[in-house]
């Protein structure tokens, strides 16, 4: 059916029962050109991050639980770069509130910095654990080794690749236009990233201390 | 992705924009109940090719000259697989949900149209690497729709089909894993966040309240499913021990894992799978309550006990796994405890039954093809879920486990039930989907042997399950104290043959009616929700950039001092409508 056909029907239907159907306040060519509101994407990241949080909790259970009823489990010794990796993210997470409060404040400039600087930061931490996989790679320490060195890579391996995602948005948004008209949509994606990013520093630190503690 | 958005609500020009990669919703819904009607085709073959092994043992069946043991399971593992994944999680939710939950809430679209699009697409990717499995070296896999290791982490080994069979059914189900969680999400958040002006949550209509609770279920549910099956896979390819225990010998051959636990797979899986039981259900009470207030012509009887109660379900739903692995030797205190929150599901489950019953109270019932659908509803969930209550008891659940009474019970309340909601949906928002009525003639036809028919064939098997006769066994000849039931297996495979034949009178009327049909009205049924203002089927942003305003609750029919027996949604005080009550 086209368009205008089915504004017609629509008209002859009398949808609103007074003849005049309601403008949706968020219709296409709203304010910010958007035909959603902003606050989906909030929404859909807090979402994302149940799911997210869901899946570590399967696989933190499944570590206790293995690591309870096992008589084989070997703890494997921690690589000292994960301390320098635990650094990097965690100062990330300060660099990417500061772009975000910059934008807020109008200055895509400083924005676009302390982004850069922020997904500089989330590549040296993946380096910084590729470096510790290799490490223990050749220490002999393999996926199939040991249970305790089953889980690190699994834990560690989810990780990274939901912070090489975290990586991708950022890039992505660091070419976004941030031109007066369209930076009310940059604002959201920029706060919904940071959100993500924040949220992959605490599960960090949450795995790294079931590592240290339970190891 | 503002700019993406702005252009999703043009019209697309072509066929692959419009047909196949389509970012409209009602496309999305289309594509995902084709999938899902392809499916239960193959799902339904396969359990016809059981039925007859069962019953002629020796037989020469297609496909299969005489069914080994090993094939009976593989056909068990991929009936179930099929019907589970494919068919009661894609049609009832992404299917019928995705093309009606923006219209009843007054939206253009899903929130993400992007994502509702790779979501089916990454489903039926799926669905392509499961039915793969039939076709590669030692077929599909003989594990159950359960895949309990060390059966399911072994490889081939322990059987044909373990090997890349087994490999491609994890597959497929993290695939599956990932479109369902991005369904789950656009479904939440456009329900949160994209419903029109004056509808507020309590004037959803509760079909639009079970596709809410069941995405929620859903987003928890799948994330847990695919870490377990990534461990799955880990055991299989990369040598890890997650769940394969130590010592284990299979044909004479010791198997090189050590230490796993078999059990820490029923517990993620389960963790999942109970909740999966629901993500197929509540949609179906959603429409199955939808229907009944729309042909009972009387208001849903207590709404917000029915909102509560799906919360109720679904928050139990949650915390009962453990009532799947009471013979797994758990502790007797959380058996106990799991038996507990497991009945209590069953006080939710009586304000729902009670709710629908009391609705049908002093209506003005018509007895249209989707009301029987929904009375049949009703009544497969009471006859299905009483037998639930036998199984949640520990020492009840003992001697049944593993028997034909859960079959029974597990098809009738979640296989059935479901089905009977999807094809009430189908023949009530037919007209809307479609522009055309289906027949109802046909449809009744349709309706009574099916009605009938899934009674014959899942009834009896509480019975032989109660004469302790084990599921899963090819083959009963050879077995003394089964020789007694075999009448019975005879009676229900004539029941299944004659049911799956009424089947085609649907899939006759449904594609006679596509084109040959009777044009539909706007409202043919009189009916109060938003998707009975819209054209059929509705114009690419539904409501062509017109939304309606919402002025009082779904289920306004037969409300005395009102013009009409029904007052639409949108249809404010004082303009024909029921004026303040």
């Amino acid at each position: 059916m086209t368009g205008k056909a089915a504004t017609q029907e629509l008209e002859a239907l009398d949808v609103g029962g007074t003849g005049a159907g309601t403008e949706w306040p968020w219709a296409p060519g709203g304010p910010d050109g958007s035909a959603v509101p902003q606050r989906v994407y909030v929404t859909g990241i807090f979402l994302a991050l149940a799911s997210i949080l869901m899946f570590f909790t399967a696989l933190t259970s499944a570590y206790l639980v293995r690591q309870g009823i096992s008589t084989d489990w070997v703890p494997i010794e921690l690589p000292a770069i994960l301390w320098a990796n635990t650094a990097v993210l965690l100062g990330s997470s300060a660099t990417i509130e500061r772009a975000r409060r910059l934008l807020a404040q109008g200055r895509p400039e400083g924005f676009r910095r302390w982004w850069g600087l922020t997904t500089a930061l989330g590549l040296l931490f993946l380096a910084g654990q590729f470096v510790a996989w290799t490490e223990l790679r050749a220490a002999g320490v393999y996926v199939a080794t040991n249970p305790s060195s089953s889980f690190f890579y699994v834990l560690t391996g989810a990780h990274g690749l939901h912070l090489l995602g975290g990586v991708a948005a950022l890039l992505y948004l660091a070419r976004r236009d941030e031109s007066r008209e369209h930076r009310a949509g940059l604002q959201t994606a920029a706060a919904a990233a940071s959100v993500y990013w924040h949220f992959l520093g605490v599960i960090w630190v949450c795995v790294f201390l079931l590592l240290n503690l339970r190891g | 992705m503002a700019e993406a958005h702005a252009v999703a609500h043009e019209a697309p020009k072509g066929f692959i924009r419009k047909y196949i990669f389509s970012l409209d919703h009602k496309v999305i819904g289309i594509q995902y109940i084709l999938l899902a009607l392809a499916a239960v085709f193959v799902g339904m073959f396969l359990s016809l090719l059981m039925r007859l092994h069962l019953v002629w043992p020796n037989a020469k069946l297609p496909f299969f000259d005489v069914m080994t043991p090993e094939q009976y399971l593989a056909l068990m593992t991929m009936h179930g697989t099929i019907m589970v994944f494919f068919v009661l999680t894609t049609a009832p939710q992404s299917g019928f949900g995705n093309y009606f939950l923006p219209i009843q809430i007054g939206a253009a679209d899903m929130a993400f149209p992007t994502l509702n699009m790779l979501s089916f697409w990454f489903t039926f990717v799926s669905f392509a690497v499961m039915m793969a499995a039939f076709f590669v070296v030692g077929g599909a896999p003989i594990s159950g729709w359960t895949a309990y290791p060390p059966l399911s982490a072994v490889g081939e080994i322990a059987g044909p089909g373990l090997g890349w069979g087994q490999s491609l059914w994890v597959i497929s189900i993290a695939i599956f894993c990932g479109a369902s969680l991005m369904g789950a999400l656009n479904f939440i958040t456009t329900t949160l966040d994209l419903r029109t002006k004056g509808m507020s949550l309590m004037r959803m209509p509760l079909t639009c309240w079970a596709w809410f609770v069941t995405a929620i279920l859903a987003l928890l549910g799948f994330a847990v499913l695919l870490a377990a099956g990534i461990l799955l896979l880990l055991d299989r390819h990369a040598g890890t021990s997650f769940f394969v225990p130590g010592g284990l010998v299979i044909t004479e051959k010791l198997i090189p894992h050590k230490g796993g636990s078999p059990l820490l797979w029923q517990h993620l899986f389960w963790f999942f799978g109970h909740p999966e039981v629901y993500i197929a259900i509540l949609p179906g009470m959603g429409i199955t309550s939808h229907i009944l207030s729309t042909f009972a012509r009387k208001p849903i009887f207590g709404y917000r006990a029915m909102v509560y109660a799906i919360f109720a379900i679904a928050l139990l739903g949650l915390s009962v796994w453990g009532h799947h692995m009471f013979t797994s030797g758990m502790s007797p205190y959380s058996a106990f405890a799991f038996s507990l929150l497991t009945m209590s599901i069953g006080v939710p489950s009586a304000i729902k039954t009670f709710n629908w019953i009391g609705t049908l109270w002093g209506g003005q019932i018509r007895f249209t093809t989707p009301m029987l659908f929904a009375i049949g509803f009703v009544s497969l969930f009471v006859s299905g879920g009483l037998s639930g209550i036998f199984l949640a008891q520990p020492a009840v659940d003992l001697p049944l486990h593993d028997t034909y009474f859960v079959v029974g019970h597990f098809h009738l309340i979640m296989g059935v039930a479901a089905i009977f909601g999807m094809f009430g949906a189908t023949y009530y928002w037919f007209s809307k989907m479609f522009g055309r009525q289906m027949s109802e003639f046909l449809g009744k036809l349709h309706f009574w042997p099916t009605f009938i028919g899934v009674y014959c064939i899942f009834m009896p098997m509480h019975f032989i399950g109660l004469a302790g006769h084990e599921r899963r066994y090819p083959d009963t000849t050879a077995v003394q104290y089964l020789a007694a039931l075999q009448p019975v297996h005879l009676f229900m495979t004539i029941a299944a043959i004659v049911t799956i034949a009424a089947q085609f009178i649907f899939v006759f009327n449904f594609f006679w009616s596509l084109w040959r049909g009777k044009k539909a009205e706007v409202n043919p049924w009189e009916a109060t929700t938003l998707e009975w203002t819209v054209p059929s089927p509705p114009p690419h942003d539904n409501f062509a950039g017109r939304y309606p305003a919402v002025y009082r609750g779904p289920y306004e029919y037969g409300v005395p001092g009102a013009a009409k027996d029904f007052t639409p949604q949108h249809v404010p005080d004082g303009a024909g409508g029921a004026g303040s009550h």
